[in-house]
Parts: C-alpha cells; structure tokens; sequence
C-alpha cells in the first residue's frame, strides 16, 4: 500500500550510506561542532540531534548545494520551530530524518541524524522503518495528495496501525476510531467508512494527524501543516496540536514560513537560508532582538494586522539559487550589513547567549539594533 | 482615499449562481463534496453591492468558497451574472457590446494568484506584457509596441533586457512583476488583483505590495484587492469588504473593519490571525469558531454565519439581517446584534 503513512521510502538509508563511503569533506563551518556541542551540553541528552547534514541534488543545471552543514536538536516534549522560505531546505531537513528523500536526486554527502544517540543514517533500512511511524511521525501541508482518495479514511487510519505489530484487523479499525475521536471528528463511528474527498481540507489534515499518532510517536514532524487551510481553521488544527502534544507528552518540530504561526507555539526556533542554519534563539529572543539581518529583514517585512503604517520594509533581491550559491555567507548579497569578510569568509555561529546564536560576521552589532 | 463625488464602479445586489447539473464551472461542488446532496445551484455571489472610488482600494477578505474570486471574474465580464447591476462611470457595464465593450475592457484589467500557471511558458515576457497591444491595436503604434513594454517591465522593477526572456526564468516575485506589467499596458483605471501575493515568500511578498502602492500613487489607479490574508489587506486596503458564503457580511474603512469591527464573523477572524509576536500569547483572545463553513448549495436559514456563530439568537435563525449602519459604530454590518467587541483593539 503507498501514499498510506506518508510517502513510501523510494530507496531510504541504503543509498545515502553508499553515498557517504565516498569522499566526505566536511562542510566549511568554522567552530560548528564545538559551539553546537557547548550547547547541546547545557541540556540533557537530546532526543533528536541532527549534526552538520550535507546534502546535494544533481539536476540538469549542476550539482545543488541543498543543505550545508545544518545542524540542530530537540529536546523531549519541546517544540521547535525550522522557519524558512522556499528553497531554505526546511522541508528537505525533516524528509531526510523520516528517510523519505527520493535518491537520486538527493544525495546526502555528510552528517549524521541521531535519535536517542543512534545514527539513523547509518542504519538498514529494515532497522531504520522501526523508527518511522512509532518514533517519529510526520504530516503534511497537503493532505489531499497525502490521502488516497481510493480507501475509506478508516482503512488508512487502520493500516497506520497495523504498521506497528501485532494487531489484529478487527482491533486496527476500532483503534482508527478512537484516533478520529482523538482528533476531535465529529461522528468518528459514521464516518470512519467515508473517502478523504467527502471531508473539508481541516478535517482531513485531522485525519493525517491521526494516522501519524498510529503509533504513539515521541517526534511529531509538522511540515506547513496549516498552509493550505484558512485562518479560522488554522486555527483548530494548531489548536489540537497543542492540545495533543501536551497530553501525549510529544516532541514537535514545527516546520513553516509563518512568522505568525511560529510566534504563537514555538519554544524554540532555528531559521534556515539557502540550506544553511542563519539563527538558532528561544521564541522571544529571536521576535525581540533578531541576531542574523536576515531574520531582523523577514520581520520587517510581514504586514501587521495592528496598523497599516508605512510602506513594508523589504530584503531587496532574491534568494540564491542553490547551484550558485554565493561564497562567504549566502546572505552577502542581500544583506545591508555586508562588508569585504562577508564575501570571503563563511560566518562562524556568533554565540548570543545560553542556546543561541547567529551565523553573522556582525552578530552582535544586529542583535543590538544597530543599523546595517 | 480620494473620494470624488461619482464612484468610478457601482456594483447593485450582483448574483452568481452556478447550476449543479451543466452549465457553470462545477467548481463549487467538488470542494465540500457534498453537491450531490443538496440539489440546487451553488450560490457563489449572493447579492453584493458596492462602489469603488478612483485612486482607493478595496480590499476583499474572505475564506476559501466564500465567492470572492467569482466575484472577480463577474467584475471582469468573464462570467456573466445571474443577476444584478454593474456600471462604470453610470454606464451598464452588463449591457456594453462591441466597440463600447472593448473600451470597457481596457479600462478594467486583472493579476491573478498564480504566477506560474497564468503566463504562458510558451511566450516570451516581451510578447505576454505585449499581447494586449495585439488585441487592442489601437492602444498602441505597432512601431512603439517594444519600446513600451520595455518601459513596462521598467515601470514593475524588471530589466528591459530581459524582454526575450521565457517565463521559466523568472522567479516567482518577477513573474507576478510580469503580470502586473501586462495588466498595467493598456492604461486601466482598475485593476482587480485577485489573491496576488499569496504564492510569494515573505520577503518577496512586500516587494509587490510596495510595487502594487507605488503604481497606484503613480498612475491613480483603484485595485480591489481580494485575499485570505488580513494582515496584507489591511496594509494595502482603503476600504475593506469582509464576504461569507456569497455575501458581504460588514463594509467599512480599514481603521472601522480592523479597530471597530461589530460582525462576529470579522471579530472571529481578526481573532484567529497569528500575531508574529510571542508575547501576544499572554493577550490574545482567539474566538474558536467550530466547524467548516456550510455548502454555498444549501446555506443556513436567515444570517448565513449562524451555524458558526459564537453568539447566535433565535431570530437569526429565522429572518436574515441586511447589511446595514448599525448603532454600534457607523459602517454596515449584516448583524441583528451588531456590537464591538471589548478589548478588541489590541489586535
């Protein structure tokens, strides 16, 4: 059955770990590890530690430089927010965790993805479909496509079940009631045999919500899992997550481009740009004294519902595209903070204090508020 | 706003329905899948009513279904309505045929959501921002057709150069700068721009706002202006309709609809917008509004929102309130208890 929990593992593990027999030069980031270990030190064993993943994609233009030594964690029971645009590797990040990268094209060059201290890159992939769906579950923007319009929503809530083992038919489908239930539902027990298209799109994301939750996963890896809804909806859907990750005692990470949405659940954040970490700060750090100018640019630049003000600040240009990525810091040719070393050097993490940092030549200058 | 004494639109009680068995798009049916169930037309405009000043912008914000895109294309002639009125400068615009007609859509031009689906791959910029100058031979000399569209993509931040270029090689914020600049080249008085900011990034999303703000100041133009997104309505609107299952539920200046609202629809909705700050954790008042909207096929008896509605009464149940002024501040609210909400201007 495909198209069920979440997109089938085209090859998974397997590949990536051939790929990383290879030559492995690691990525040109100054002082990471120490900086990242210092960190990771101040708290308990993470549960989730991704450390300096590099990955490429070989399309018709060259070789895309997709992530580039991203590195971040997440604590039991925490939510941590990847804010990035389009093409940042947001996304990228959480479906090289889950192992769902179609490789070829992605090839991970680098790194290491640790859960609970073992390196699910360089696992089998038979150890390693252990792990997704009853360690780490994830939903998607887009349940339509996510849902097969063929099976009722029982079925695929059910065989999500029965992924784990040792469950009969019978029980599968009386659980998958109990999880629509969980979901909040309505009339879950009349509608458990229905299609996903005579649901509205809220309800359906309740579904893939209830198919990730099968097998009472620690990590919930939400990808935009509002984008696609309206607001007041978007509302209810990040309300039962909150709601489910407090009483299931989950870790969360939430991947999106909201600063809204992020404002509102996020513990923690990290902001990606052009396949790299630019800032990693608690929640009310990052909205109060941004570290990286390209962070501080993004929240200038979102329309505030609470007065119409001036014309919006903006980031001039565009982002890079990944097969020309810029040399120094990526950011360089956007940024109002950029001198000579920005071209030239690649910025080291600039901690800012317990758990933070900003991979910035002039970290502190904007973290102060000074001007660019 | 510069409001001139005659509205440059005047849109009467417009109605769209689209029938359930042939005819119409069936767009309506597919999205609750429920069509099959509730015979009847779809009723995706219901009744809306109002004028558009020159130089102001109408902002339209309202959820998927809600009948603001068909209201769009009822306002670009591309749909025609079942019934009501629409006249531009007191003329009929349903009535215009031929040369009157043609006249009619050069004044009045159109940038849509999707800036990846509506260019044609086919084409080059230069012949995309052109092509109205084929339709509309008299707007411009042949001779003076390049020059113009390389003054266009000008006009929208392009570089003229790039005029031989494939859509394909644009990002998506230039892209929507391309269609701007071809709904810009025959010199409209009005643009409808129809959710055209919502596929961009953030970053890239400001950079059209602004471009849309200093069009507007440039050429006097008048938007209406339709999206979801009531942060970006409020920075660019003048004046802001807010629409529920094909109707305008409350009308008024953007200061009455973000800081007085008096709809429990409005209130709902300004109330669930993330704020991009976390200390708004500690304020914020969410009203939790249950359930989905109801199918545009078969809406709910008298006030439309009742089904939803965090303080419904009995009579909304059975006689359906006008938009209309309301005592609770001065601007039209389809709401039999039509009051502000307390504390509600801290959003």
């Amino acid at each position: 059955m495909t198209g069920l929990y979440s997109p089938p593992p085209k090859t998974g593990s397997g590949s990536a770990q051939a790929a990383m027999t290879g030559p492995y030069s690691p990525p040109p980031q100054t002082g990471s590890g120490s900086a990242q270990a210092a960190m990771t030190a101040m708290v308990a064993a993470p549960l989730l530690d991704v450390r300096d993943l590099a990955l490429q994609f070989h399309t018709r233009d060259g070789v895309a430089t997709v992530l580039n030594g991203v590195s971040y964690h997440l604590d039991p029971a925490e939510v941590l927010a990847v804010l990035g645009e389009s093409g940042s590797g947001k996304s990228v990040t959480a479906h090289a965790i889950m192992g769902i990268l179609d490789t070829p094209p992605a090839r991970i060059t680098g790194g290491e993805i640790l859960y609970q201290g073992q390196d699910l890159l360089r696992m089998p992939e038979s150890a390693r479909r252990r792990f997704r769906g009853r360690e780490i579950g994830m939903i998607f923007q887009d349940a339509l496509s996510a849902l097969n319009p063929v099976f009722s929503v029982g079925f695929q809530i059910a065989e999500a079940v029965r992924l784990g083992e040792g469950t009969s038919r019978a029980d599968a489908r009386k659980r998958a009631v109990e999880l629509m239930d969980l979901v909040r539902i309505p009339g879950a027990r009349q509608r458990v045999g229905e299609y996903p298209h005579q649901f509205s799109g809220g309800m359906r994301q309740r579904i893939m919500i209830a198919m990730a939750l099968a097998q009472r996963p620690k990590v919930l890896i939400a990808d935009e899992p509002t984008t696609a809804l309206d607001v007041t909806v978007q509302a209810q859907i990040m309300d039962l997550l909150a709601e489910l990750r407090r009483d299931l005692g989950m870790a969360m990470i939430l991947i999106t481009h909201d600063l809204g949405v992020v404002a509102d659940v996020a513990d923690r954040i990290v902001v990606m740009y052009a396949g790299r970490i630019v800032e990693q700060a608690d929640v009310y750090q990052l909205y109060r004294t941004p570290g990286h100018p390209y962070t501080r640019g993004l929240l200038a630049s979102v329309p505030r519902l609470n007065g119409k003000g001036a014309p919006l600040a903006t980031i001039p240009g565009l982002p890079p595209s990944l097969t020309k990525i810029p040399t120094g810091c990526p950011f360089h040719p956007r940024c109002p903070y950029a001198r000579d070393v920005c071209r030239s050097t690649v910025p080291p993490r600039v901690p800012l204090g317990i758990g933070r940092y900003s991979a910035c030549h002039f970290a502190r200058e904007v973290a102060d508020g000074r001007r660019g | 706003m510069v409001a001139a004494a005659e509205p440059l639109i005047r849109v009467e009680n417009l109605v769209k329905h689209f029938g359930t068995t042939g005819g119409g798009t069936g767009r309506g049916r597919s999205r609750h899948g429920r069509a099959g169930r509730h015979p009847g037309a779809i009723r995706a405009v219901d009744g809306v009513s109002f004028e558009l000043y020159r130089g102001e912008t109408l902002g339209v914000v309202g959820e998927s279904g809600c009948g603001k895109s068909t209201l769009a294309k009822l306002l670009m002639l591309a749909e025609r309505p079942t019934a009501g009125r629409a006249y531009l400068e007191g003329r009929d615009m349903l009535k215009m045929s031929g040369a009157e007609l043609r006249r009619l859509r050069r004044r009045v031009q159109m940038v849509m959501q999707d800036p990846y689906t509506s260019l044609n791959p086919r084409m080059t910029v230069g012949d995309i921002v052109g092509e109205p100058y084929e339709i509309h031979p008299d707007a411009a000399p042949r001779g003076d057709r390049r020059r113009l569209v390389q003054q266009l993509l000008e006009y929208v931040g392009l570089n003229p150069e790039h005029i031989n270029r494939y859509p394909h090689q644009f990002s998506g914020g230039q892209r929507q700068r391309v269609g701007i600049a071809r709904a810009l080249a025959l010199r409209p008085e009005v643009i409808i721009c129809d959710e055209p900011v919502s596929a961009l990034d953030v970053s890239i999303q400001a950079q059209v706002i602004n471009l849309l703000e200093r069009l507007q100041a440039e050429f006097g133009l008048s938007y209406i202006f339709i999206a979801h997104d009531l942060s970006v309505v409020r920075h660019i609107s003048d004046r802001v309709a807010v629409m529920y299952l094909g109707k305008f539920v409350e009308v008024g200046t953007e200061a009455q609809i973000y800081a007085r609202p008096t709809h429990p629809y409005t209130q709902a909705l300004l109330s669930a917008v993330p704020v991009p700050d976390p200390d708004a954790r500690a304020w914020r008042d969410i009203i939790r509004l249950e359930g989905d909207v109801p199918s545009p096929a078969d809406p709910p008896s008298g006030c439309r929102f009742r089904t939803r509605c965090w303080r419904p009464r009995e009579r909304c149940a059975t006689e359906e309130p006008p938009l209309a002024m309301r005592a609770a501040d001065p601007h039209p609210s389809a709401c039999h208890f039509a009051e502000l909400r307390h504390g509600a201007s801290r959003w």
